[in-house]
């Protein structure tokens, strides 16, 4: 399992090395200007030597492995600096990837970023989670019962409708039309106290659930699906003939052997929810890493968008490399070595 | 020299303070929460020359003089507005001598002084700094600080309007003390002055996250007692321009939102909500055609789009009765209320404010004339084919007309391409991305300077009121082409020795009527050449909650430029 593990983690250097140069190459083939955004009343002689002070006058591959470097060395050496509070060769003149539109570095603004992010996505995959499985036992269990109908169809929707509809729905009716809850994030929040923790709640029901009944639409189905393969099993009729009630079995019996594949689909879709937070971060304002991606698009801030892509890009990677070995220690019939 | 109080002014000053301190205290309404959709990226202006960032930046930074909302200049850091009667400008309009009040100082406590000013233009003049702000100082020679509270700016020609660096928000002031290790490569560098700058302003920064929030609180050191009203200010970024509007207008959450570009019928409905109300305020800013005067044939290679001394004139755009006809061709009431509503008006000329500027010579263009416009090109000889489209010798009348990507300009040129096929015109449609479109790459075909297309649509105004610098865009050396990268900004490719002339002569004179004949007539030329099809002449809109007050909404500054007058009323 280590040797795997292992094994799997170098192979997956390559991989990222890969995925860098093409992230890098694409965003930088693509035909964009940092100071398009700059109102036409500065004259093209002043945009020129903006540019140029932002690097853009020189060649392809120079400006690839300085980002590379300052990405993959210096960051990690700055991160080590702090975190240890030590000091390691010269840290004042080390490099690092600095966003355009905001001349700071990037590494320090997504991280201001991603506890926000995070809060939401981890919060909205519980939700989904805490929904899916039951629903999707249930839906299982009683197949083709009005119940499973009636959630099909409401799973079939939460998973085609996309959340920039559903998040603008939610808006116009809580907080236009009723006024309950608030349309806009304050990202300045604190919680101190039990009014201001119910306040974080309110201020948080619409995004998750918008990002929670999305995720929860899709394993909802998986749920079900695995628990419909298992209850045909021979050992559920052996466990049932036992005289076990019905309870022990779908719960003890098929929902562990069922959770299998889920847990692999879970792990699988943790990284797709950092790109569907990016869309519901846009419509509540919540100031999270998605946020900044959009933003850095609009303003054509490419070390930003280069670094934040490449950074979901090690997240899929990783979470692939979790799944993988989730499996194993889930079903012991699945050795690697 | 300092200034010595006198007893007027101090007793003036008293009997304001006083009746001042009956209507408003500093610091008495709370919070004010604004919205700006698109967020503040980085507060130093001058490394930013984004409009939301100088917005947000002009809460703290201050320039020597600003605009108020009529246009005419008011001084803040200076004590008055220098002028050739009351011997600021030097009567050869060869220098400047401001006197900067002796009552500010920086929110940091330190005096505000001549020193800082002069700094700031050595920042900015850096040439490896890449100052946003540069070409405001392109014609000064020296800044210099005569005494403590004087400061001389030297021009190296003679400037007839010698108020481009330090008046506006787009050109303030910054300190010394804070920004002295930041200047030239390592400007960019210096990320804790850039997001938090030093001001004289009636706020200071608490809190900066890009991209996201501006938390101002109150300046403890202004120089009026009695502002601001408010104790602390929210400026909320990100989302979108419907959003924003719907924040303020229907659910009551913010007080003020900015840069609200939605469609009208969409603000009409949210504003029947009673919760706020919508502001618009009218600058320089038109949206206009650009009629490409050269050839922009694909088969021409390199040659494309370029001017050549003339050789290479479009096929059947360098006939006057075409352009002509375009014009007349358009219905602009239709325009404005499809696309604009209380945000636009009809125009005909490029330079449409302020008031003594404007001319009216091209106001035929208000109403459309459909007949009118098919006679003239009956009579230049475009007839109408089988498919009703007119060619002539061959040349078919077909456009290719191009844009930015936005829903409004994709509405206007839908009508647009409507009214010229009903004088027998062909018009394709195309829309670039605004980040390409107006973007400077040279390597790519689709950016407004190279223009390959036969007309293009966006809009353009300049800064302060001032339009010496916006007029001379269209004079024969700023033809972009292969050989200036592109860097022109006469996009029309439009040459004429007379405009030259003009543009020569307003460099040089003085006086604001003078200034102004001249300038009317450059557009009246322009315009009457068909170089520029002008369509509207756009506002600024913004939404105020109806509970905020103070709010005079500005379109040659900053909106917030008097936020210090804000506040909350009863």
């Amino acid at each position: 399992m280590l040797r795997y593990a292992v094994r799997r983690l170098l192979f997956s250097i390559p991989t990222l090395l890969v995925i860098s140069f093409i992230v890098f190459a694409l965003l930088d083939l693509a035909p964009n200007d940092p100071t398009a955004q700059l109102p036409l009343t500065i004259p093209p002689e002043t945009r020129q030597t903006i540019r140029e002070s932002l690097g853009l006058g020189q060649p392809f591959h120079v400006r690839y492995f300085r980002w590379l470097t300052q990405f993959m060395v210096h960051e990690p050496l700055n991160l080590a600096e702090r975190l240890w509070r030590i000091e390691i060769g010269d840290s004042e003149g080390r490099l690092r990837v600095r966003s355009w539109s905001t001349r700071a570095p990037v590494v320090d603004l997504i991280a201001a970023r991603l506890p926000q992010t995070l809060t939401v996505v981890v919060v909205s995959y519980l939700v989904a989670i805490l929904i899916a499985v039951p629903v999707g036992v249930f839906s299982a269990y009683r197949q083709y019962s009005i119940f499973d109908h009636v959630g099909t169809f409401v799973t079939t929707v939460g998973f085609s409708v996309p959340t920039f509809f559903t998040g603008t729905v939610l808006i116009v009716v809580f907080s236009a039309t009723l006024g309950w809850l608030p349309s806009i994030y304050d990202t300045t929040h604190r919680v101190t106290d039990f009014d201001s923790f119910v306040y974080q709640v309110r201020q948080m029901v619409m995004p998750v659930m918008v990002l929670g009944l999305y995720n929860a639409a899709q394993l909802s189905r998986f749920t079900r699906s695995a628990v419909l393969d298992n209850l045909n099993q021979e050992y559920v009729r052996t466990a049932r003939a036992k005289g076990l009630t019905e309870p022990v079995v779908i719960l003890v019996h098929v929902l562990r052997n069922s959770l299998i594949p889920v847990v692999t689909v879970i792990a699988l879709g943790l990284p797709s929810t950092f790109a569907g937070a990016i869309i519901t971060e846009q419509i509540f304002r919540i100031n999270g890493v998605g946020q900044l991606l959009i933003g850095a698009i609009e303003s054509a801030d490419i070390p930003t968008v280069q670094t934040v892509t490449f950074i979901f890009a090690v997240l899929i990677v990783v979470f692939n490399l979790v799944a993988d070995l989730l499996y194993g220690v889930l079903d012991p019939r699945i050795r690697y070595d | 020299m300092r200034l010595k109080p006198r007893p007027f002014i101090l007793t003036l000053a008293a009997f304001l303070l006083l009746v001042s301190a009956a209507m408003a205290d500093r610091g008495t309404d709370g919070q004010l929460k604004m919205l700006y959709w698109q967020a503040p990226s980085i507060l130093n202006p001058f490394l930013s020359g984004g409009t939301k960032d100088i917005h947000a930046a002009s809460l703290v930074l201050e320039p020597l003089a600003r605009y108020d909302e009529n246009g005419e200049m008011v001084p803040a850091l200076a004590a008055e507005i220098p002028t050739v009667e009351n011997g600021g400008v030097a009567v050869d309009l060869l220098s400047i001598t401001w006197r900067l009040r002796d009552d500010a100082v920086w929110s940091d406590g330190s005096p505000f002084t001549a020193a800082d000013v002069a700094f700031t233009a050595a920042y900015c003049m850096h040439p490896e700094g890449a100052c946003s702000g540069a070409s405001r100082f392109q014609d000064v020679e020296t800044v210099e600080a005569v005494d403590t509270h004087t400061v001389r700016i030297t021009f190296k020609a003679p400037m007839p309007f010698p108020y481009a660096p330090f008046v506006g928000s787009v050109s303030p002031v910054i300190q010394e003390k804070q920004f002295a290790a930041c200047t030239g490569a390592r400007a960019p560098e210096c990320t804790e002055q850039n997001f938090g700058p030093v001001g004289t302003g009636p706020f200071k920064v608490a809190e900066f996250r890009p991209n996201d929030i501006v938390l101002y609180e109150m300046n403890a050191r202004y120089r009026d007692p009695d502002q601001p009203a408010f104790s602390s200010v929210l400026l909320k970024g990100g989302g979108d321009a419907v959003s924003a509007a719907r924040a303020v207008l229907e659910t009551g959450e913010f007080d003020y939102a900015w840069n609200l570009q939605v469609e009208p019928e969409i603000l009409a409905a949210m504003a029947a909500a009673g919760r706020g109300e919508v502001v618009s305020a009218f600058g320089s800013l038109v949206e206009r055609l650009v009629v490409q005067l050269t050839n922009s044939d694909p088969a021409l290679g390199d040659r494309r789009s370029t001017y050549q001394d003339g050789v290479n004139p479009h096929p059947f755009l360098s006939d006057a009765a075409v352009r002509r006809a375009l014009s007349m061709a358009i219905d602009r009431e239709i325009l404005v209320a499809a696309g604009y509503g209380p945000a636009g008006r009809v125009a005909c000329s490029v330079l449409p404010a302020p008031a003594i500027y404007a001319s009216t010579v091209n106001d035929w263009c208000q109403t459309q004339d459909t007949a009118g416009a098919n006679k003239l090109l009956d009579d230049a000889g475009w007839m109408r084919g089988a498919d009703g489209i007119r060619a002539k010798d061959g040349v078919r009348l077909s456009i290719l007309y191009q844009t930015s990507t936005n829903s409004v300009r994709q509405g206007t040129q839908a009508l647009i391409k409507q009214m010229w096929r009903e004088i027998g015109v062909e018009t394709e449609l195309k829309n670039i991305n605004a980040s390409v479109f107006f973007g400077g790459d040279p390597s790519s075909p689709d950016t407004y300077q190279k223009f390959y297309a036969d007309i293009q649509m966006y809009t353009s105004s300049f800064d302060g009121t001032d339009p010496q610098n916006y007029m001379q865009s269209w004079i024969c050396e700023e033809i972009p082409g292969p050989e200036n990268q592109w860097l022109g900004q006469n996009i029309p490719r439009y040459c004429d020795a007379a405009y030259d002339e003009l543009a020569r002569s307003l460099s040089k004179t003085a006086g604001i009527e003078a200034r102004a004949a001249i300038a009317r007539e450059m557009n009246d030329r322009l315009i009457g050449y068909g170089a520029l099809i002008p369509l509207v002449h756009r506002g600024e809109v913004a939404a105020r909650a109806l509970s905020l007050g103070g709010v005079r909404h500005n379109a040659w500054d900053t909106t917030v430029w008097n936020i210090q007058e804000w506040h909350r009323l009863k």
